[in-house]
């Protein structure tokens, strides 16, 4: 094998994190103050570095390869970073508070967050089939952590096992999916991987191999039917790390969706649409329906987010580059739209007490108008109102579907977002028409409330003037 | 021939620890059976000319790992029983959805032509010659240098949550704090009493 020198410049974003988790790690011991100040701080100051680099080094590059093929830098790779580690330092800055009041406040929190992060920068630029792999082991196992990070804590130890044992099969699954793809085109390198799907060599082995990394993906996604996990792990674990659960790594799951499945093996895709069409349908069916049942709030946008994986997987049932790219959009607005969801829960809880239920947001508009407002724009961008992010979003993928010709595909989607409907609405009447005998004003830090202003200002006007998100996410899949 | 009969042996003696390994009811026998499994595969890599893989298992597996392995597990003395609770009960139903799956992956894959290994890439890995250890070293750094880093990190990740989940102060243990013991000063050991002193009255 001929070994070139790498381009450790275009490695850039990996590097930095790589170097300042390191940092992170030792600075940590050498902080005196009890709630990590300064974990945090350079925990923030990294991630936002990254996203500075993540731009410099990959956005308007047009696929170049380095670390002998290993490693790949284009649009795409910018795009996904950037909202990666965007939704991270959202995420963290909402849990901060949370952490605080459960005496949860280390500096292992936030290096979990980076080590996390650094396996999403990994997902989102590997073009070999062990760099994939190692990356999304490397974001696993620290969730599986983040999600145990309450030790004392019955129902999060019980969602972190669940969610070890069940992520630890998928992973086993798509490996073993993995190894017959390499059995089948005799390398790990997603590049020549095409170009024997391309070439149409052993492609019964290849299909055999491609189902099982399907069902791992759908597995990372959450998608029905591999979704089991998601309403226990959502619930169980401390909503701090609910929150960049349910953030963050979706965007990864679709990087490995788009590297996988689309980079590497997308001559087979009349094969995996079928299958991904059963998904999406499972999706939306489950989600929507069991989410009209649920009283806990966070078992309630766990299933959600079922509905919405189920959403973002019509747009790569699609098959074309707009429907990928309508699929990028549906991701980064529904990892807006969730970071805001559980940090109004985070928001509303204090210590000893989680506003987990619905019948806690009652009355919200009386004890504060803003963080009500802020609520209602969540939501109706959830249900894909028109002048929210969410509308757009839901608007792309239909369109890249009916483009393709699947009509009655399309017509499923938005009767099951009209069952949809309900259950966010349903929050609404609970915040704005529920009344409380006495509502207790809430109160909330100050950078707290800059934060939730922020995202709801974000929802609105991504939902009003969205066209440079959208050029953004057509550039970013070489549109 | 010879080596097809060999072949055959080690991969029984696998089959047999790895089912033992699940079957026993003493933790300690499956342990042992662990060990086994491990090593009549470290055999099979010598067979196929994988020394550096198979001495790497042997040293690592046999050597390190199984030996803390089955200290632990004498020492939690860990009463499986309950565990095993309806093992037999279902037994037939998880042996009987095992071979459905098997028969199922075998009607794919044999329903079309399976060509497994390209034939050049058998040519291709017959040419390389011998030392495979040196052939490991030659691409570890350099072809794979990415990878193998980030599977660093990832080690490093499991030691930080490994801790971070385990340890903690608790408030119960004695443990010595050396630097306070060697600042420590008279003042705070000895307390100065005044008192009357005493006398034999008696005399």
């Amino acid at each position: 094998m001929n070994f070139e020198m790498p381009q450790f410049a275009m490695a850039a974003p990996e590097i930095w994190l790589g170097v300042m988790l390191c940092v992170v790690l030792i600075a940590d011991l050498f902080d005196r103050s009890q709630q990590s100040r300064l974990a945090f701080f350079l925990t923030q100051v990294t991630l936002l570095g990254a996203i500075g680099l993540a731009l410099s080094t990959h956005w308007g590059v047009d696929r170049a390869i380095t670390f002998n093929g290993m490693y790949v830098s284009d649009s795409l790779a910018a795009v996904l970073k950037v909202t990666v580690a965007g939704l991270s330092m959202v995420t963290l800055g909402y849990s901060r508070d949370y952490l605080r009041q459960r005496d949860l406040l280390k500096g292992e929190f936030y290096l979990l967050a980076l080590i996390a992060n650094l396996g999403m920068f990994v997902m989102a630029s590997a073009s070999s089939l062990l760099v994939l792999y190692v990356g999304l082991e490397m974001l696993s196992l620290s969730l599986y952590a983040m999600v145990a990070f309450d030790r004392d804590s019955r129902i999060g130890a019980e969602a972190a096992m669940k969610y070890f044992v069940l992520g630890a099969l998928s992973s086993g699954m798509m490996l073993y999916g993995m190894s017959m793809i390499y059995g089948a085109s005799g390398s790990l390198l997603i590049d020549t991987i095409a170009t024997q799907a391309a070439a149409g060599d052993n492609l019964l082995l290849m299909a055999f191999g491609m189902t099982f990394a399907l069902v791992g993906v759908a597995f990372k996604f959450g998608a029905a039917p591999f979704h089991m996990w998601l309403p226990d792990v959502y619930q169980g674990a401390p909503t701090s790390a609910t929150a960049f659960l349910g953030t963050a790594p979706k965007i990864a799951a679709l990087a490995l969706f788009l590297r996988l499945l689309v980079d590497g093996l997308g001559d087979l895709h009349d094969q995996w649409q079928a299958m991904a069409v059963l998904l999406a349908v499972g999706s939306l069916a489950v989600g929507n329906l069991f989410a009209l049942v649920q009283t806990n709030f966070k078992r309630m946008l766990a299933y959600s987010t079922i509905s919405h994986i189920g959403f973002l997987f019509l747009g790569l049932i699609a098959g074309t580059p707009e429907g990928y790219s309508a699929a990028l959009f549906y991701a980064i607005s529904y990892g807006i739209m969730a970071s805001g969801a559980f940090g109004m829960i985070i928001l509303l809880s204090r210590r000893g007490f989680e506003a987990e239920m619905i019948d806690d947001m009652r009355g919200l508009n009386d004890r504060h108008s803003g963080f009500a407002l802020v609520m209602l724009l969540l939501m109706f961008s959830m249900t894909g109102i028109p002048g929210t992010v969410g509308f757009y979003a839901k608007w792309l993928v239909l369109q890249s579907l009916i483009d393709t010709g699947m009509v009655w595909l399309a017509v499923v989607a938005v009767l099951f977002a009209v069952i949809g409907a309900f259950y966010y609405l349903r929050v609404l009447k609970a915040v704005y028409f529920d009344r409380l005998e006495s509502p207790v004003p809430l109160e909330a830090p100050a950078g707290q409330r800059v934060i939730v202003a922020l995202n709801g200002g974000v929802i609105l006007l991504l939902g009003l003037f969205p066209d440079r998100l959208i050029e953004i996410c057509r550039i970013a899949l070489g549109l | 021939m010879i080596e097809k009969a060999i072949f055959y042996f080690f991969a029984a003696v696998l089959l047999l620890a790895a089912t033992l390994v699940v079957t026993a009811r003493n933790p300690v026998h499956s342990a042992l059976s662990l060990v086994l499994a491990f090593f009549s595969s470290a055999a099979l890599w010598l067979l196929i000319e994988a020394e550096f893989l198979g001495i790497a298992l042997v040293l690592v597996y046999v050597g390190a790992v199984m030996v803390l392995f089955l200290f632990v597990v004498m020492m939690l003395d860990i009463n499986l029983s309950v565990m095993r609770e309806g093992f037999a009960r279902y037994l037939p139903l998880g042996v009987l959805v095992g071979l459905v799956m098997v028969l199922q992956m075998l009607l794919v894959i044999g329903a079309g032509v399976v060509d497994l290994v390209p034939e050049e890439q058998v040519a291709a890995a017959g040419a390389l010659d011998g030392n495979n250890i040196r052939l490991l070293g030659s691409v570890l750094y350099t072809v794979y240098v990415y990878p193998f880093e980030l599977a660093a990190i990832v080690l490093l990740l499991a030691i930080i949550a490994a801790i971070m989940l385990t340890h903690r102060r608790r408030g119960d243990t004695k443990h010595q704090d050396i630097a306070a013991q060697v600042r420590t000063r008279k003042a705070d050991r000895l307390r100065m009493v005044r008192m009357p002193s005493e006398r034999d009255s008696d005399s």
